[in-house]
């Protein structure tokens, strides 16, 4: 270990002067500086990151809550506004938002949680397992606007139509990941002992993992769930070229669908206060509900049985 | 070491009765490993055989072949034969599940499932498929498993609520529940207190007039207490430097602890061993 | 006793051999979770290939030039990526630079004693929370909070520094510096979470053994702790890089869109992905498939960051 002063300690022949006065205290001094200036500046570094996350949640509230509480409940229950009207809600922005993670749910959650059983239960570190690993962690890396142009390339070209499905497929490969993951931990979190347990009484993999193994592994895996809709909830690129916008109500699956965070994108480069106005209100509700969504989370895992 | 296969008929033809596991000439390896070499030894019904040894004899890992557990392990190899009734265990037309229908087991730590204390007994027979009376059954388990005064009032509740003892317990109403032949147990009771210990060798006793059962123990006075039969296991460094483990004496449990046959028995039994 | 399943008389063959539906089904449930493994990986190779697909007249048409060329021109369809490619590499760089030494700070705070746990929790929930944010909100945050808030002071850089090429054009209103400093506040959580987890997770005999050798704390900290945690702190680095790398809302928002390449930071600029977010809706033929070739690079560049992530941070599990 290298002190800065350490050079300058005179020669001293007689070792019971090492303990004395000269060695001690011309370092502490320097060292108690040194220490209470990296003290400050840690703290600062918190203060700044902390600044912009309070900064957001009061425009939030400032822009997002006024707005919410002068056209309450009709921001809930209107369309959007044509520019340079004004009033008007975003109702089917809701039910756009809803849908595309419902959809996306639907896709990664049965993907999602029987890959993780196969690669907990059955493959137990082998090939195709360790594959999945990798798989997994290049895919929860892929930039979302590319899963919005896969599903794109793969859905809207197909269906020849942007819609609600063709949103759900590309938010589903951006859940798929986190909630492989968090079933993955769940599944792992059960003793080996339950295990051999099922084994004893003659079970098979598959009467074991739906009798006992999922349901106590429930807790990780809503964790992931609702972990996998806060992220979905609010992302924008992949729904830009997917589920596109539609200034009125969506009336199939099969058709361009407005989405709360496409909304906000739309209204916040626009150049109309009350579309700004809206953009924030819609903004709340998405951070609410995925902060909500996020905090639920937590208290789902607090739960577990092992 | 005298010629294994012979030494062992020997011992084996003084085993009395209907023999439900004949081991002939087995040998266990993990990859290249060879963890038990040339077992030969049969477990003859209604009866209990323990076995000891030291640590690293492989004593569990032949257990672990009895019902095919070992299948779980990758890279784990049987040779030689093990038959049940007449049935080669690893003909590959047998199907493991079937296996251990038929061949129970009781761990070394009480494993209930997270379920409630009467789904833990319903959960095994029900998956087996069995269509009569449920809540007898239980009942029947329970008090099989010297259980049912103790936790007839809170059959809801969860098995992992209780203590360690009763857990165990359950864990032996829940493979009863299932009507095996044979019920193995690995070291059941080393996680246990002495009082709960002593619960399970009096249940033994009961239980072995309706089923098989083999039980692995590093405790000799439990083996003295509650098997007919008992079979040393010892461990010896091979060839490659790496240590196996064999059979060495497997005979009546007096016999074993009064009158070994071989040095090495006789020092394990005496506590001599080092 | 009535035996609940097993008849005796079946031997253990017979009854392996009948048909028996909890068998069936298991083989079937078995298959099914190997085809959805095999799927994921299937993914991957479709999306890649969906990419390629698309983008393919586009490489056939520009080849390896696409990447050096600063042409975008639709009337002509003429394409190129260069702006793109300099502005999402620069841009995150930039972004690293302030957000790598903030969030190492706030990490080694998080991961010390300097106040009582049930203080440092909270805080270090919250911080969490920063990354539950969406990036649209980021972006909106951006354009009526940050930008007109930091303008002045940029101003004030430009006026002063003015002769650095880096700081030679007045602040626009929608240019690359700014946002990279909203992209380093997005990526911060990501810095901060897996640094703080790599720096808790080291063995407390390193400290002990520090702080018996008389180290003060911050001594400790510096010489024993960061370089301990290095490889952690590395990884999230690189996992910061990827999430930069293809973040699209808040660039699509505050960058510029500007086609060329500009040294100062100050001017408008373009990322792939704001690119792609802002052209696709109006693109088609030879344009689109440009706009997918652009997707590809991004696609490759962030698969080299993420996979350097992944190998960093599997060797740190692997000390731990």
């Amino acid at each position: 270990m290298s002190s800065p002063n350490q050079s300058s300690r005179p020669q001293n022949d007689n070792p019971y002067d090492i303990a004395t006065g000269e060695f001690d205290k011309g370092v502490t001094s320097g060292r108690k500086l040194f220490g209470k200036v990296m003290t400050g500046l840690v703290m600062l570094c918190v203060a700044i990151a902390l600044l912009p996350l309070a900064s957001i949640l009061f425009m939030l509230l400032k822009n997002g809550l006024s707005r919410l509480l002068q056209d309450f409940p009709s921001v809930f229950t209107e369309l959007p506004p044509p520019p340079l009207v004004d009033g008007g809600g975003f109702r089917n922005a809701i039910m756009g938002t809803l849908l595309t993670c419902l959809i996306g749910a639907l896709i990664s959650v049965p993907v999602g949680v029987l890959t993780a059983i196969y690669t907990v239960e059955f493959g137990q570190g082998n090939k195709l397992s360790q594959f999945v690993r990798f798989c997994t962690n290049v895919l929860s890396g892929v930039p979302s606007i590319i899963a919005g142009l896969f599903a794109y390339g793969v859905v809207v070209v197909l269906m020849g139509t942007f819609s609600a499905i063709a949103g759900g497929v590309a938010l589903s490969v951006l859940m798929a990941p986190i909630i492989i993951r968090t079933a993955e931990e769940g599944l792992k979190s059960i003793p080996r002992e339950v295990r051999q347990g099922l084994v004893g009484i003659g079970a098979t993999n598959f009467q074991g993992v739906t009798n006992v193994i999922l349901p106590a592994a429930l807790p990780f895996i809503a964790t992931g769930v609702t972990l996998a809709l806060a992220r979905a909830a609010g992302e924008t690129a992949p729904l830009l070229f997917t589920a596109l916008f539609n200034q009125f109500d969506a009336r199939s699956l099969r058709e361009p669908i407005a989405t709360l965070s496409v909304l906000i994108y739309n209204y916040a480069i626009a150049p109309y206060k009350n579309q700004n106005e809206l953009a924030w209100a819609a903004a709340l509700i998405v951070v609410l509900l995925i902060l909500t969504v996020s905090i639920l989370a937590r208290s789902l895992t607090s739960r577990k049985v092992y | 070491m005298t010629n294994p296969s012979i030494q062992q008929d020997a011992i084996n033809n003084s085993i009395a009765g209907d023999i439900v596991i004949r081991t002939e000439n087995v040998s266990i390896f993990y990859g290249s490993f060879q963890a038990v070499r040339n077992v030969f030894l049969d477990i003859p019904k209604h009866k209990v055989v323990a076995f000891i040894g030291p640590s690293g004899c492989g004593k569990s890992t032949l257990l672990r072949c009895y019902n095919r557990l070992n299948d779980l392990i990758p890279g784990a190899r049987v040779e030689g034969k093990i038959t049940y009734q007449g049935v080669d265990l690893y003909d590959p037309k047998v199907d493991p599940v079937e296996v251990r229908r038929r061949i129970g087991m009781v761990f070394q730590r009480p494993n209930p499932f997270p379920k409630s204390i009467y789904d833990n007994i319903a959960f095994g027979a029900r998956i087996n498929g069995y269509k009569g009376d449920m809540d007898e059954l239980v009942e029947r388990s329970l008090r099989g498993a010297a259980l049912w005064d103790e936790v007839k009032d809170k059959l809801k509740e969860s098995g992992l609520s209780l203590s360690g003892g009763q857990q165990q317990r359950l864990c032996i109403a829940r493979t009863i529940a299932i009507e095996p032949e044979v019920i193995l147990m690995d070291e059941p009771c080393s996680a246990l207190d002495p009082i709960s210990t002593l619960r399970i060798e009096d249940l033994m006793h009961d239980l072995k007039q309706r089923f098989t059962i083999v039980i692995v123990t590093h405790n000799m006075q439990q083996a003295s207490r509650v098997a007919d039969y008992t079979a040393f296991f010892n461990a010896e460094a091979g060839d490659s430097g790496s240590r196996f483990g064999y059979l060495v004496e497997y005979d009546r449990t007096e016999s074993i602890f009064n009158a070994p046959k071989q040095q090495a028995t006789q020092d394990y039994v005496s506590g001599r061993f080092g | 006793m009535t035996s609940p399943t097993i008849s005796n008389q079946e031997t253990l063959i017979e009854s392996s051999q009948k048909f028996h539906a909890p068998r069936l089904i298991d083989r079937i449930f078995y298959w099914l979770t190997v085809l959805l493994s095999v799927g994921i990986g299937a993914v991957l190779v479709w999306i890649t290939y969906s990419l390629l697909s698309i983008a393919f007249p586009a490489i056939a048409t520009f080849n390896l030039g696409f990447l050096f060329s600063q042409v975008w021109n639709p009337v002509q369809d003429l394409y190129g990526a260069l702006p793109q490619i300099y502005g999402t590499i620069v841009s995150s760089i930039i972004a690293l630079l302030f957000a790598v030494p903030l969030g190492v700070g706030v990490a080694v705070f998080l991961s010390e004693d300097f106040l009582p746990r049930r203080i440092l929790t909270p805080i270090a929930f919250v911080i969490e929370l920063l990354a539950a944010i969406p990036s649209v909100v980021y972006g909106m945050w951006g354009i009526f909070v940050f930008v007109p808030f930091i303008l002045p002071l940029l101003q004030g850089i430009h006026n002063a520094l003015g002769w650095i090429p880096f700081f030679s054009t007045p602040p626009s209103t929608r240019q690359m510096f700014a946002t990279a400093l909203v992209l380093a506040i997005m990526i911060l959580p990501t810095i901060i979470a897996i640094s703080r987890d790599s720096l808790i997770s080291l063995p407390p005999q390193l400290r002990q053994g520090a702080y018996g050798l008389g180290a003060t704390r911050w001594e400790t900290i510096m010489q024993v702790l960061l370089p301990a945690g290095l490889s952690g702190i590395i990884g999230s680095v690189m996992l910061a890089l990827g999430r930069a790398l293809g973040e699209t809302m808040a660039a699509a928002m505050l960058i510029g869109n500007a086609n060329r390449v500009n040294v100062s930071l100050f001017a408008p600029a373009s990322t792939i992905s704001a690119l792609i977010a802002n052209q696709f809706g109006e693109a088609s033929g030879l344009q689109r498939s440009a706009l997918f070739y652009q997707a590809l690079i991004l696609m490759i560049l962030t698969l080299i960051v993420n996979m350097l992530a992944e190998v960093i941070v599997s060797r740190f599990q692997q000390v731990e």
